[in-house]
């Protein structure tokens, strides 16, 4: 049923570099989040920060009552059990099969029988689609397909936290909607907690229930995915909808001069929010809330034109 | 700025000290449940089969060179009878230990330093740890221990080609006899200089995998970085092989008095 992760006051620098400090959110248990960031902001680090393979300088992140931050070895190896973690290149073991490489935490974690091993291998090589490839090695197969078999080994032990590292990254736009789909039908099908680290603005519109924003070293915005799609607050209106108008330049951010040069220049109005994509069964996941619902709550009107069918996707505009 | 050049100076005891806790941490995992078997058999076997075949040719020319230097020199002193002696004594006691350790730090070394570096670049150990796994564990203490195992076995073949080569050289070349050079085996060896010639390959094959693993384990910055850390194992491993194997024989030959007569 998914686990929630409560972050507080999480820093972390690299020698006197801080990467990003005082960052505290909670992701809900079964929901799917999004942590986005220009590139180099350290999404990436923090989420080996969240699986405990960086300490953080500072600050807590409680998984079932157990701090990873300052827990002892031995209980992290046991609260890494309950995560699968989708590395950006699949970090497949490169000496084995698929087929060796989605059984391994099988092998070494449980006492199943291979017959029991080999129907649970098969399940998950088919729910990423790669029945047909199980004797092929890593160094074989495309990226796409490494990414998607990195997903199986993620998800062999049935984790109750799934961690993705830009999933999309070097994947083409097809590829990219089928794993969002993928993603999706996954949270309905095993209602396990789901982040997503990406710079991927079509998936964070439209796959998660809630958005975070990574941005000059610090947490800019945490919340439900409506409440930042609708957000005026420049730097998540730029970078949600790909603008180059805005804090955020090409290194880092703008200097002052940009920053004059770009006054009084009218920003483009915000977007359409588009509809949350739905498990492909067309049953609601349970973590779904309807579309507007937020908007509505907190008396805030979405853009012309949302929560539309066959919406195109224009960003960047 | 002081503190900038205290923190240069003092990195490399930072580093060493790393190593050491790195040693550690083996140390402790290697008492914990489940041994893994079949990745020490695997690894003991292809160690092996990088190191036989070197070692063997490199003891060849080792037992020879000693046997026409020693067998020069004794000619002069008029005891050529002990010339079996000395080779014996030579090649048991150091070029043994010696020259597997050159093959253990080389060959065996750098093979393990690439290949836990390539995994630590590929993100495959981050990869283990996520799954729940102690790569110090599964992967480093079968290295270890078999690269110890190896290395024990790597003496013994060195000490034999050694002698036996050496016997060639003296027999066929300096025309010694074959008799006096057999003979003469036992009347400066003795039997510790074997076990300290065994130890001596344990403690080294320790070594060289300890380093190797450590270097491979802590690679970073792409392609170019397990160049690095094989680089840098292989030539932390001879310096440390060196200092500690000096350091053995002067113990050696403070607990074991030599034999007279």
């Amino acid at each position: 049923m998914g686990v929630e992760i409560k972050v507080e006051n999480l820093s972390k620098s690299f020698g006197k570099q801080l990467i990003w400090g005082n960052v505290s959110l909670t992701v809900p248990a079964g929901e799917i989040c999004v942590m986005l960031g220009p590139s180099g902001t350290g999404k990436s680090v923090f989420l080996k920060t969240l699986i405990g393979l960086l300490k953080p300088d500072e600050g807590s992140i409680v998984i079932e009552g157990t701090d990873i931050a300052t827990c002892s070895e031995k209980e992290l190896y046991e609260i890494r059990k309950l995560f699968g973690v989708l590395f950006q290149d699949g970090a497949m073991f490169g000496s084995m099969n698929l087929y060796d490489n989605v059984a391994f935490p099988l092998r070494e974690h449980t006492k199943k029988s291979e017959s029991e091993i080999r129907d649970i291998v098969m399940e998950k090589m088919d729910l990423v689609g790669l029945i047909g490839a199980e004797d092929k090695l890593p160094g074989e197969i495309s990226g796409g397909m490494r990414k998607r078999a990195g997903l199986a080994r993620a998800l062999v032990l049935d984790p109750e936290i799934v961690l993705f590292d830009e999933p999309d990254s070097g994947l083409d736009p097809v590829r990219t909607a089928f794993l969002n789909q993928l993603i999706v039908d996954l949270n309905a099908q095993i209602d396990a907690t789901f982040l997503i680290v990406t710079h991927d603005i079509n998936t964070a519109r439209t796959v998660p229930d809630n958005i975070g924003l990574l941005y000059h070293r610090h947490l800019a915005m945490f919340g439900p995915r409506e409440m930042l799609l609708s957000s005026e607050e420049p730097v998540v209106r730029q970078f949600l909808n790909a603008q180059r108008v805005g804090p955020i330049g090409m290194s880092e951010e703008k200097d002052a001069d940009e920053l004059a040069a770009e006054e009084g220049q009218e920003l483009p109005p915000l977007p359409p929010i588009p509809l949350q994509l739905d498990p492909s069964n067309g049953i609601a996941r349970r973590s779904q809330r309807p579309p507007g619902e937020w908007c509505r709550e907190n008396g805030v009107t979405p853009p012309p034109g949302s929560f539309e069918q066959n919406m195109t996707m224009v960003t960047g505009s | 700025m002081s503190s900038l050049t205290a923190s240069r100076v003092l990195a490399p005891v930072g580093t060493a000290g790393n190593l050491f806790a790195f040693g550690l941490d083996v140390a402790r995992s290697l008492f914990r449940r489940p041994f893994q078997m079949r990745e020490f058999i695997q690894q003991a076997w292809f160690i092996a089969s990088v190191t036989i075949i070197p070692t063997a040719l490199v003891a060849i020319p080792f037992g020879a060179v000693i046997a026409l230097q020693v067998g020069g020199l004794i000619k002069q002193f008029g005891a050529q009878s002990f010339t079996g002696s000395a080779a014996v004594l030579a090649v048991v006691r150091e070029a043994g230990p010696i020259a597997t350790s050159l093959l253990i730090a080389g060959a065996a070394g750098s093979a393990i330093a690439a290949d836990l570096g390539a995994r630590k670049i590929r993100e495959e150990l981050d990869a283990m740890m996520v799954l729940g796994i102690d790569p110090i564990q599964r992967l480093v203490v079968p290295r270890v221990l078999a690269c110890m195992l190896v290395a024990v076995f790597l003496n013994g073949l060195v000490s034999v080609v050694g002698v036996a080569g050496g016997y060639v050289f003296n027999v066929v070349l300096q025309d010694g006899t074959p008799g006096a050079y057999l003979a003469s085996f036992t009347a400066l060896a003795q039997l510790p200089d074997l076990w300290q010639g065994m130890l001596k390959a344990l403690v080294f094959g320790l070594i060289a995998a300890v380093v190797a693993c450590y270097k491979g384990m802590n690679a970073k910055g792409g392609p170019k970085g397990v160049g690095d850390a094989v680089n840098e194992s292989v030539v932390i491993t001879f310096m440390l092989l060196f200092v500690v194997n000096f350091v053995m024989s002067a113990i050696y030959f403070q607990l074991v008095p030599p034999k007279t007569g």
